[in-house]
Order: C-alpha cells, then structure tokens, then sequence
C-alpha cells in the first residue's frame, strides 16, 4: 500500500531523530546534497535562481522530486541577487556580479574590522556592527556610520537624532527599505517551498545557520590573515572578543527552537586540520564552540558541525559533547576513525567524495556507500550524505547513492 | 647580530627583530645580508611548521614580520642584488571560477622563501592566461590552486590547454586545495597534489633539485 506523505514525512522526522539521539532506526536517513547541483539538474543557473525564485523553487521541486531524499535543503542558497545589489553588498562576489552565471557566491577577504577596533567590538558589538562594519560591507549603508547611538537616549540623548535628517541618511534609509521589501519577496517564496515539499512529505533539514565563534571573527571581522596574526599578536584581545562571538553564536543558532527537526548547522571554517595547532585550537576555536553548542542544546536545538575539510586531529575534542545530541558531518577525515571515536557520542554524517559523484560511476558509488554504512552506520548513528555541499554529479550516481541506501541501509 | 636576527624572527619576536634590523643599518651592515637572514629565518619556521611545531599563525605571523622588514630595508638597496640565483620557476594561480587566495599566497611566499622564482597569476585565472605566462617565463613546476569542487573542472581545463599549447611536457603540474586527492589529481591531468603548503615545497624541490 502506498503511503500518504503526511505519513511519510513522519517516518522521515522520525528516522532522522532516531539516529540523532543514537537509537537505530528503521534504516540509515539520506540527505539530499544540495548547493547548485539541484539547479544544475534542473537546468537553471545560479544566476537565473538567485533572480527568479519561482525558478530556485521548480528547480528544487524537480530534484526532490527525482531523488527523493529523506531530508531537502530547498532553495535557500539561491541567495537574493536583487536586495543583494540594492545594499551595494561588497563581501561576496556572485553570479553576474563578478563570478560566472553557474558557480556558487564567493567570499571576499578583508579586514572589515581593523586590530585597534577590537575593544570597540568588546565594548558594544551592536554600535559596532551599525556604525563600522555595516557602512563598510554594504555602499547603500553608508551613512550608518552617522547613526545616532541609542545607549544614550535617556535625558537629552534624543537630541542627536538630526542625523536623521542628512540626505545621505534618507537615502540609506529607502535603500534599507527597498532591500526589505525585496528580502521579504525571498523569504516569501522559501517558506512556499517547505510547505509545499512538506505536503509532499519531505522534511527541511536545516532550522537555523551558524558560524563557530572563531570564525565569526575570523571570516567576517579580521580576516584570515588578521585573525592568525592576532592568536600571536593581541591574544587575550582575542579571548575578550570570542566572549562575545559565542554569543553572537548562541543567537544565530537560537532560531532553531520549535522546529520540527530544530537542525542548527554550523559550518567549521578554520578550525579544521593544520589551520592551528592543537594547543591553540584548543584555547581560541574549542572551547567557544562548545560552550556555545551546549547552550543550543539546552535549549532543544542539534547542532550539526559541518567539517568541509580533514578533522581527525580534532576528533578527540569533538567527543566531549552530550551523548545523542550533536551531528558531525565530516569530509576528508578517515570514517571509521571518526566513528571509533565520536560513535558512541554522536551521530556522523556525510563523506562520499564529490569527485566520485561527479567521475564514479554507480557501482563505485554503491561500494562505497556500503563500506560507509557497514562502517559508520552499524546499528545507527550515520546519516548518508556527500562529503561536501554538491555542485556537480552526474544524476545515477546521486540516484545510487540515495536508492541504495533506502534498500541497504534498512536495518533488520 | 645576523645570527640573532635569524633567531629574533623564527622565534616570533617582532619588536627585537625590528630593533635588530634598524640598528643594523645604523651600522652600515650591507641591506642585502638582513635579506638573506629573513630568508634564513623563514627556512627555519617552513621546518618547524613541517614538523608541526609551527602552524599557520606562526607562518603568517613571521612572513609578516618578513614584511616589515622588507618595508625598511630595501629602499635602502641600490641597484646592485647580489642575491644568489633562484632554485627554479613556478607559475602559479588560483584557477578560473574561484576567488580564494589564502592557500595559494601561503604556498607562493613559502615557495619565495625557498628561492624559487615565483610568479604569482592571482585568482579567477583563465585557463589562457596561464598558458600565455608559461610561455613567457618558461616555469619548471605549475601550481594550480582551488578552494571549491568546480575548481575541479577548471584544473582539467586549464591542463588541457596547457596540452593542446603543446607545452604539456615542459613542465610539472601540481594541484592545491583542501579537496584535492589522489582521485581528483588523476582526474585533472595534474602530477600531484597537496593540502598543505609543505607539500608543495617539498614537491619543486624534489622535481627541480636542490634540498
């Protein structure tokens, strides 16, 4: 008898918390990888989907449709080109707007926040953010950096609001605007789409977005080349600033509460392999991520660690977490050691390498997913998945991969 | 004193290899030795972040240290360099479709301080560009970075046209990047690969010569 997709959307929610909380359920969950390869399939560039979001979604349609994973991502990496431009927004580069129409947006380094400024960003992260580092990273914000403080609104504070009126301030007050109509226009056909591949009986796999405190500071404020510097150079500086990152990290995360599958990624940047030494990932990148992680999971939320690069370094590290509350997607890392050493802690996700998606053929895929499962996946604790975000395949071997593991992957 | 200067920047203390290089000069010690001792130092640190005492901050931290040095010291060289004759030449270059650089400049300024004559192509770079500049400068070894799995493609690509230049044979062509394997190399068309910088060191020396 075929089953109703409400009933099928339970089992999915179902199977995928099960393995989370290291129960065995009834056969290893499969992840739909996406990134552009769900626009590649259905013939759309980025370009065409971060425009035209009844595109995104037909295209994303299309492939749930075809692959029928356990758990869909949905268009939200078609990211909004139109409030994109409208903000003027300067650190990333994308399709049309200095990259090629079909290849994922790119990010662009700087210092967006200078050394000297750290114990502005210590001191009031919000100011910071409003009136240096927005006017900074979008042109049409520019005049933020005007912004009258609101910390000093009591008794004659209010009296600074005529910086309101400068023209340079209205007019970046419409282009804020305009760029929330546009954003709106986005979210608005996103959750189109998770209802619409809800009634279809899919659940979305991700609840919230997050970023390792380090990272926070590291990509978006210092820089790579700054942040490494400052692990030598202003040290506690930096320990000051992570304080107040891992809040920032609790906020992004906190989001996640009262979702039906409250998935918190969080996307480890340079705190994978050789980037730092164990001494200094385990006083800069650790501990931050892991206090921020637990208070996720106080509050209901899974964090789900996405590695893009080898962790086996920092494995240990990664065990000392709640039992069945965390998932650790990992990439270039050897699975059966990272299950012999998270596999009683956490559920482990991923690892198929994007090379063999795109050269493999199906019975390498299938191989390989069998010695995945047989290895990571025993009696639970493993959910299916690339290695990293997927851009490119060739579609029967996305199809093996997902088709055998429904058929191998049942657990008996 | 070049000794301690050797020792003041491997061991990261900025502020007395600064001191060092400024009092140096003030007695008149040729410029090009307090080069030549910035390019020992950093000898040292690539050991020592081979041997995973240093890691990237360390490595960051010390070129820019490096840097500084190179700000006061070399307006002060005039004309004569009696830099002694680089181990080889490397094209290198973060390839079309793909902005990311980090990876690409660490490998290029660990390669510099090796003695090899690099020349550093940038990011985004087309297939022909590196092909033109392989012509031009006649390289030993190719370094072909990427961050993202379309760099994949872009890799295969630009090997091809370096085959189809007919200049395929002339030279060594290694891959870098954190998704790059064994399996991608060969796929590519590339000779090796790398994830870390070391590596790619490591890999000029042993196709060019010299230790």
């Amino acid at each position: 008898m075929t089953k109703l997709p409400e009933e099928l959307y339970q089992e999915r929610v179902k199977r995928v918390k099960d393995v989370i909380q290291l129960k065995t359920p009834d056969r290893v969950p499969v992840f739909g990888p996406h990134q552009l390869y769900p626009y590649t399939f259905g013939g759309v560039t980025l370009k065409e989907a971060m425009y035209d979001y009844a595109k995104a979604r037909e295209a994303c349609h299309k492939f749930v449709d075809e692959f029928q994973p356990d758990l869909d991502f949905g268009p939200i990496l078609a990211y909004p080109a139109k409030p994109m431009e409208t903000l003027g927004l300067k650190y990333l580069k994308w399709p049309g707007k200095g990259l090629d129409d079909h290849v994922i947006y790119q990010y662009v380094e700087d210092e967006y926040m200078n050394e000297a400024e750290y114990d502005d960003f210590i001191r009031d992260p919000s100011d910071f953010m409003l009136t240096k580092w927005v006017p900074r990273t979008f042109s049409g914000l520019e005049a933020f950096s005007n912004f009258p403080t609101m910390r000093r609104m009591m008794w004659s504070g209010w009296m600074g609001l005529g910086a309101f009126a400068s023209p340079e301030m209205q007019e970046s007050f419409r282009i804020a605007v305009e760029a929330g109509k546009q954003i709106n226009e986005w979210w608005e056909s996103l959750f189109q789409y998770i209802g619409e591949v809800k009634e279809k009986g899919f659940p979305i796999a991700w609840a919230a977005f997050d970023w390792a405190p380090f990272d926070i500071i590291g990509d978006t404020l210092r820089g790579t080349r700054g942040i490494l510097n400052d692990i030598i150079r202003c040290p506690d500086k930096l320990l000051e600033a992570l304080e107040v990152a891992t809040q920032i990290f609790i906020e992004y995360g906190s989001g996640a509460a009262e979702a039906e599958l409250p998935l918190c990624w969080i996307w480890i940047h340079k705190g994978t392999g050789s980037f730092m030494s164990p001494k200094q990932f385990e006083t800069f990148y650790w501990p931050w991520l892991r206090k921020g992680m637990l208070a996720l999971i106080d509050k209901g939320i899974t964090p789900l660690v996405y590695c893009e690069a080898d962790v086996e370094s920092r494995l240990e590290y990664f065990a000392d977490v709640p039992k069945g509350k965390v998932i650790y997607h990992v990439a270039q890392t050897d699975l059966a050691k990272a299950k012999a050493v998270l596999g009683d802690t956490a559920c482990i996700m991923g690892n198929v390498p994007n090379i063999m998606m795109y050269t493999g053929t199906p019975d390498d895929v299938k191989a390989y997913c069998k010695w995945a499962i047989d290895v990571a996946g025993k009696d639970g604790g493993y959910i299916m998945d690339t290695a990293v975000m997927l851009d490119e395949a060739k579609p029967e071997n996305l199809k093996a991969m997902i088709d055998f593991t429904k058929e191998y992957g049942v657990y008996r | 004193m070049k000794e301690k200067l050797i020792n003041a920047i491997a061991d990261k203390h900025e502020e007395e290899a600064l001191k060092l290089v400024n009092d140096m000069l003030a007695d008149g010690v040729d410029p090009q030795l307090i080069l030549d001792a910035g390019k020992e130092a950093m000898v040292i640190v690539g050991k020592r972040f081979e041997d995973e005492t240093y890691f990237l901050p360390e490595l960051v931290f010390t070129g820019e240290t490096l840097r500084k040095i190179g700000e006061i010291v070399k307006p002060k060289i005039q004309g004569k360099s009696t830099e002694t004759k680089p181990l080889g030449k490397i094209v290198i270059g973060t390839v079309n479709g793909d902005i990311h650089d980090i990876g690409k400049d660490i490998v290029a300024f660990l390669l510099d301080v090796n003695n090899f004559e690099v020349h550093d192509l940038g990011i985004n770079v087309p297939a022909e560009t590196f092909v033109d500049k392989i012509k031009e400068v006649k390289p030993e070894v190719v370094g072909l970075s990427g961050f993202l799995t379309l760099a994949f493609d872009s890799m295969r690509n630009t090997i091809n046209a370096i085959k189809e230049a007919g200049i395929r044979d002339d030279v060594k062509i290694m891959i870098g990047g954190a998704q790059m394997d064994d399996k991608v190399s060969t796929y590519v068309g590339a000779d090796a690969f790398g994830n870390d910088a070391t590596v790619a060191v490591n890999l000029a020396k042993a196709w060019i010569g010299g230790n």
